[in-house]
């Protein structure tokens, strides 16, 4: 009897243990867990374990056809600063980048407010601005590099009106030029609709009530179109400028970095490293020195919205 | 710590863990007939079909041997392909090679030693073994030495009123400055003149098929100096950038030209590109180099067959490739990829193989130029120089360039990566 009144007390005692330890919130926390567990793994796996890996690579020094492995210490954060082609290198990203970055804003806002007007055909014009955005990066890239040509379609439109065009790509700064204007026609689509929709939900009495108090066009544009769509160029822009450093396909394609070395931009040039030159330890310092950029560039553009973006105490 | 903060640590762990223990798992030991893999930049139907008859016919008498899949890769990419697979851990078992990375896949020890399996190796001709040879040791097979050679639109020529190469190949005239004439006489006619297939003002490599006529050399025989500022590269280049911008008898930079669809007079290209011809509208004609200031010479392209000792499967394949590229495989080889086995260099032999080129476009541009051709520029780490001498030479390529001031340029880039 009395082994029968222990073994009861001990089983009484676990299922308690058991009903404590699963309370309520810790079930809903498992619950929770459960269900964002995919996007966990995939984050885990495929942004953190190859970022983590990054860091590791770019202290090593990683010979692929010697088969050769070995730990190089800071060696490739030595060669990154003595690097000569590094000032080239970060010249043509911050031209790069600033252009893209200016001229697609720019456009995809003044697009949006021109399309934002009550007229006939604008959904026909919307279609056709975001369009580009649907086609194929390297399909896209390769017509333009046919209409870019000495003799292409460009120079081609700039003869009719009597203009002798210049050779797009192989200037140095027609080509990060030209370059520019390929990404920015091919993506503004995408900024202009963000615009499109962030206009669309200013309230109108606002404009009423500043044109009876005598506000001009431009007055109500910086007064209350800026301040009210501020989020919304809050968010392209860090999409923009994060975008901006990402470009790679269409130098891959349009001019492989040249002429020079004026299109070699970071991200091309952590590409010749890595995979054409295969120092792949040196390219992996690159691609840390790439994400600290983009982090230090998303980071201010997030301190700094405190200042300009409205609704942001 | 909270219930739910120490759920999240466990499941984080829990997910590291088992990442970890997938990417260190042994594979089980393969059993049964083991695959070959062999990556290529072609993916011509009939060299597969060719291939593929080849691979069938070893396995026949090999069963230990399983599937023996031959893996196309976009040429334009083919190496960094080919390196970032072997990065990867993902090599192929056999590999062609092309002539500009053999320096850096020799040099590094990446490849089999072949010397020994090769049946009847003393019979390839010396000019095409070079690159692929260490210490006495053959670390590739030369399965396609394609010497280049000069296409000609005939049609364009005679109605520019010019004498044809072949004519003055006969009268001991079939020289730069001839040829330039021609061009410069077709281009006045609203024609393009003369280009040079793959360079397109980057791939500069392709220029030695100009320069070795003036006796120029990129760098020193031991790849220690840099000769692009030596006076026969600057007269080279200078005829060269005349040419472009002066006669006007090369297509300029930006300027897209298609020797195959009938427009341009000539063509400097590898004899392969004979196949692209087949259905041809205009004359043509396949003539050797011209001649230069220095006389006669041949340049030639070249890919080899490797074994990668990364490949669990070297010894097998190796046995392949010594089949692949036995005597009798490489006479079927010969169809498509121009052999470097001595008995199979006459016109006779060439000319079932090669339909496309009569006996005297055979012995002149493909035998001789085998025989006698110097490989295009090969270095090790090629990329980064090919990439830095492309940045430093894109200044020749504008209407008032100065050559000298550019050639000393290029020098002064790419002597550091010469390691002298």
């Amino acid at each position: 009897m009395a082994a029968t009144d222990l073994g009861d007390r001990v089983a009484v005692r676990a299922a308690t243990r058991r009903r404590t330890f699963w309370t309520i919130p810790r079930r809903d926390a498992l619950v929770g867990y459960l269900l964002i567990s995919p996007q966990l793994v995939g984050s885990v796996l495929f942004v953190l374990l190859p970022l983590g890996l990054v860091v590791y690579y770019s202290f090593q020094e990683w010979n692929v056809l010697a088969g050769t492995f070995e730990y190089a210490g800071a060696e490739n954060y030595a060669k990154l600063l003595a690097d000569p082609k590094m000032g080239q290198v970060l010249t043509s990203t911050v031209f790069f980048s600033a252009g893209l970055v200016v001229l697609n804003l720019t456009l995809a806002l003044t697009l949006a407010i021109l399309l934002n007007q009550r007229l006939r055909g604008t959904t026909f014009f919307r279609t056709l601005f975001f369009s580009p955005v649907l086609v194929s990066l390297v399909a896209w890239t390769i017509v333009w590099q046919f209409l870019l040509q000495q003799d292409g379609g460009v120079n081609g439109l700039l003869g009719v009106a009597g203009v002798e065009g210049p050779n797009w790509l192989r200037g140095e700064s027609t080509a990060l030029l030209s370059v520019i204007v390929v990404q920015v026609v091919k993506n503004v689509g995408l900024n202009m609709v963000l615009f499109l929709a962030a206009l669309q939900g200013v309230p109108r009495q606002l404009y009423e009530a500043a044109q009876l108090d005598g506000a001009g066009a431009w007055t109500r544009f910086r007064r209350i179109t800026v301040p009210q769509i501020s989020p919304t160029i809050l968010l392209t822009s860090i999409i923009t400028v994060v975008g901006s450093l990402q470009v790679f396909a269409q130098i891959a394609v349009l001019t492989q970095g040249g002429p020079g070395m004026s299109t070699t931009v970071l991200v091309y040039y952590l590409y010749q490293q890595a995979f054409q030159f295969r120092h792949l330890g040196y390219g992996a310092t690159l691609s840390v020195l790439l994400f600290l950029i983009v982090a230090a560039l998303t980071l201010l553009q997030w301190r700094l919205r405190r200042k300009w973006v409205f609704h942001e105490s | 710590m909270k219930a739910s903060g120490k759920l999240a640590v466990l499941s984080l762990t829990a997910l590291l863990v088992t990442t970890a223990c997938g990417n260190g798992g042994t594979a089980p030991a393969a059993q049964g007939p083991q695959p070959l893999r062999m990556s290529i930049w072609t993916s011509n139907e009939a060299h597969l079909k060719l291939f593929n008859e080849i691979a069938a016919e070893y396995r026949k008498s090999h069963p230990q041997v399983g599937n023996i899949t031959f893996d196309p890769i976009p040429f334009e990419n083919y190496t960094t392909t080919l390196t970032t697979q072997i990065a990867g851990g993902n090599p192929p078992d056999l590999a062609w090679i092309m002539e500009n990375s053999a320096p850096d896949f020799v040099g590094s020890g990446a490849l089999v030693p072949l010397k020994s399996k090769i049946e009847n190796a003393g019979e390839l001709v010396p000019a095409a073994t070079r690159l692929w040879e260490r210490d006495g040791e053959l670390y590739a097979y030369p399965f396609s030495t394609s010497p280049f050679g000069v296409f000609v639109n005939t049609d364009l020529v005679k109605a520019a009123g010019q004498k044809p190469p072949r004519e003055l190949m006969k009268a001991g005239q079939w020289d730069w400055e001839h040829a330039n004439e021609i061009n410069k006489a077709v281009a006045a006619k609203g024609k393009n003149g003369f280009t040079i297939l793959n360079f397109d003002y980057k791939a500069w490599d392709n220029l030695a098929t100009v320069w070795q006529g003036w006796g120029a050399k990129a760098w020193s025989d031991d790849g220690g100096t840099c000769q692009f500022n030596a006076p026969e590269m600057v007269e080279a280049m200078t005829f060269v950038h005349k040419a472009i911008f002066t006669d006007k008898s090369m297509p300029g930079p930006g300027t897209a030209v298609d020797f195959f669809s009938g427009d341009t007079t000539m063509a400097v290209a590898q004899i392969s590109r004979a196949a692209m011809l087949k259905d041809a509208t205009f004359k043509w004609d396949l003539v050797p180099l011209p001649a230069g200031p220095k006389g006669k010479y041949a340049v030639i392209g070249q890919a080899g067959i490797g074994v990668l000792k990364k490949s669990p499967r070297a010894q097998q394949a190796t046995d392949f490739l010594a089949y692949f590229a036995n005597a009798a495989n490489a006479a079927k080889l010969a169809a498509y990829f121009p052999p470097a086995r001595s008995s199979l260099l006459t016109a006779d032999t060439m000319a079932k193989t090669s339909p496309m080129l009569n006996g005297d476009q055979l012995q002149e541009v493909v035998i001789d130029g085998i025989q006698k051709g110097v490989v295009k520029p090969a270095h090790a780490g090629q990329a980064e120089l090919a990439q830095t001498a492309r940045a430093a030479l894109d200044p020749l390529w504008k209407p008032e360039a100065d050559v000298k001031a550019v050639l000393d340029g290029v020098c002064a880039k790419i002597q550091p990566l010469l390691g002298g």
